[in-house]
């Protein structure tokens, strides 16, 4: 028990340093979009609080002095990243309202999306990689190879594309953008879920089957467990671990895809929101929803590490 | 003369011929097509993918437009083949810049071992600790749609695949108790790296290297897509698809064209990439 212990810490600690990183990252790329702006910074707040009629040079440099726009880069850096370390977003250059508020609301909608895509891709992957993995080189194993390594080569947002041009456009199955009722969220899930299934099937197939080939399936066989009770008590078991490590190689993918597939459904999620304001030039609102996507993949990581510890008792030593 | 050295230890295992796999034949004869109509179709064709023909707008292909014209009236086949030179250039620059440095740092974190490991290692965990996309965006975001600052974005995240790979193989190999003896005969390390090493690091890297192009080609697309990569009125894939997609009603022939040509390539670079599975 206390080595499970010490090694939950050990996870919590390497993905707290994760988060710092992300934090920092998101930081610093955040200071130099805002540097990199066409224009003098001073001139452009000022205009922005006085009205361009009642701006100034004088007023340009009272901005300068006040928010310290004269310091050395450095220094200004240093004061971004630790009123970011305060947890102080700011406010949206766009929208006029906290970054924060902004992203409460966005984050849920993205989680929403993330769940279908995840829930959509084990409907489809844990079956067939079942199936596959329990009669290696038969012809739905060999189907299902083919149809993945096509999928795969689909970008997602080229899929999101194809998939409206079918179902929404074509056939008037499924709403084609934005958020009424659950039926938006059919083809968004498919589209990331088809993505996500197309490798995660063959990581089923190929842990079941070496699950079939282990020495202790024979074992439990020969000691007269029926082929039922060895499939479900022991090859499942041990089949689970690697799929569960992999759903965690997954969550890049599933992040990734969830920025570029709710723009192509105009999703009201945070990745639309980071594109948006990459658009807009919305820098707080560009650092808001990039660190809370990436905070979220050290998060979800963290819970994939744990997961594996509690399916294999190996892992809690390790 | 006394024997060289290699007469005597060989290297680490008999060199493995690489057996090409009739899919991975497919994937780099597809490979080749697409470098070839890169390369030499625009010339070939001869049109120009910027010039506009506002009477001739959303045409089916003819003789003149062999797939047809755009919302603008440009020609379909020269403006893919435009986006083609962009996209594999792209993609082939970084894997050189990503590629280069990559492993050459991963070879050195192996040899030294130390400090100098532990340092690189965290450098190349700090870059992973973001979604690989999201620093690509972000770093693009700093100079929006300027082709340099993609590039460099794409080739700053794709170095550490290298680099990883390359680390972790040749920690094995120069463990291995061949390389000891190479070691003790006095072989420096250059005749280390090029007996030992490179066979067998070699075909994996090539592996990492089409994967990574794929995420490039992929990437820039992707980016075009939502606006904030390559802009318009560049002829790039993905910027094509946003062009296109309001007339899918009209031509959905036209919207099809840079998805399948998108599609093509990532296929291509996958099955020349020959592993059946990647993250």
């Amino acid at each position: 028990m206390r080595s499970f212990a010490r090694s939950f810490l050990a996870a919590l600690a390497t993905r707290g340093l994760q988060a710092v990183i992300v934090a920092v990252i998101v930081g610093v790329v955040s200071f130099a979009m805002m540097q990199a702006l066409p224009g003098d910074a001073a001139y452009r707040i000022a205009a922005g609080r006085y009205g361009y009629d009642m701006m100034d040079a004088a007023a340009a440099e009272a901005v300068r002095v006040e928010l310290g726009l004269d310091r050395p880069a450095l220094v200004q850096l240093w004061s971004w990243l630790t009123t970011l370390a305060q947890f102080d977003l700011g406010i949206s250059a766009v929208y006029g309202t906290p970054v924060a508020d902004e992203i409460a609301t966005q984050l849920g909608y993205t989680m929403l999306l993330a769940a279908g895509a995840v829930v959509t891709s084990l409907l489809i992957a844990l079956p067939l990689g079942i199936a596959s993995g329990l009669n290696p080189g038969g012809a739905l194993d060999r189907a299902t190879l083919g149809v993945s390594i096509f999928l795969r080569a689909i970008p997602a947002f080229a899929l999101g594309v194809v998939l409206v041009l079918v179902f929404a456009v074509q056939l008037k199955l499924f709403p084609v953008a934005g958020f009424k009722s659950f039926a938006n969220l059919v083809l968004p899930s498919l589209t990331l879920g088809l993505g996500l299934a197309s490798v995660s099937n063959r990581v089923v197939r190929d842990a079941v089957a070496d699950a079939m080939n282990a020495d202790w399936r024979l074992f439990a066989r020969t000691k007269g467990l029926s082929a039922r009770m060895t499939l479900w008590r022991h090859v499942l078991r041990n089949a689970a671990l690697p799929v569960v490590t992999y759903v965690g190689v997954q969550l890049a993918y599933l992040i990734e895809g969830v920025v570029i597939v709710e723009t192509v459904f105009a999703w009201p999620g945070i990745g639309h929101a980071l594109v948006h304001a990459i658009f807009g030039r919305d820098i707080a609102m560009v650092q808001g929803t990039a660190l809370v996507l990436g905070l979220t993949y050290v998060a979800l990581n963290l819970i994939v590490d744990l997961a594996c510890r509690g399916i294999d008792p190996r892992e809690r030593s390790a | 003369m006394t024997n060289h050295p290699d007469m005597i230890m060989g290297t680490s295992q008999p060199v493995a011929r690489v057996r090409l796999s009739p899919s991975r034949m497919l994937g780099l004869g597809l490979m080749a097509l697409l470098a070839i109509a890169a390369i030499g179709g625009p010339a070939l064709i001869g049109g120009d993918p910027a010039k506009q023909s506002l009477l001739h707008t959303l045409e089916g292909p003819s003789p003149a437009h062999p797939l047809g014209t755009d919302n603008l009236g440009r020609d379909m086949a020269s403006r893919l083949l435009s986006g083609a030179q962009l996209s594999l250039s792209l993609a082939f620059l970084s894997v050189i810049t990503a590629g280069l440095p990559g492993t050459v740092l991963g070879v050195a974190a192996a040899w030294f071992g130390g400090w100098p490991d532990r340092v690189l290692g965290a450098f190349a965990d700090a870059v992973l600790a973001l979604p690989g996309l999201l620093l690509v965006l972000m770093l693009a975001a700093i100079s929006p749609g300027s082709w340099w600052a993609l590039y460099a974005g794409i080739s700053l995240t794709l170095w550490v695949e290298y680099f990883r790979y390359t680390r972790q193989r040749a920690r094995i190999v120069l463990a291995e108790p061949a390389v000891e003896a190479s070691r003790l005969l006095g072989l420096g390390p250059w005749l280390l790296i090029r007996r030992h090493l490179i066979p067998e690091i070699g075909p994996g890297l090539l592996t990492v290297a089409a994967f990574g192009a794929a995420t490039a080609v992929t990437a820039v697309a992707a980016l075009g897509f939502v606006s904030v990569g390559i802009r318009p009125p560049t002829a790039e894939w993905g910027v094509m698809m946003t062009e296109l997609l309001p007339y899918w009603r009209e031509a959905p022939f036209l919207i099809l064209q840079p998805v399948a040509c998108l599609v093509l390539t990532v296929l291509a670079l996958h099955l020349s990439a020959g592993g059946a599975r990647r993250p």
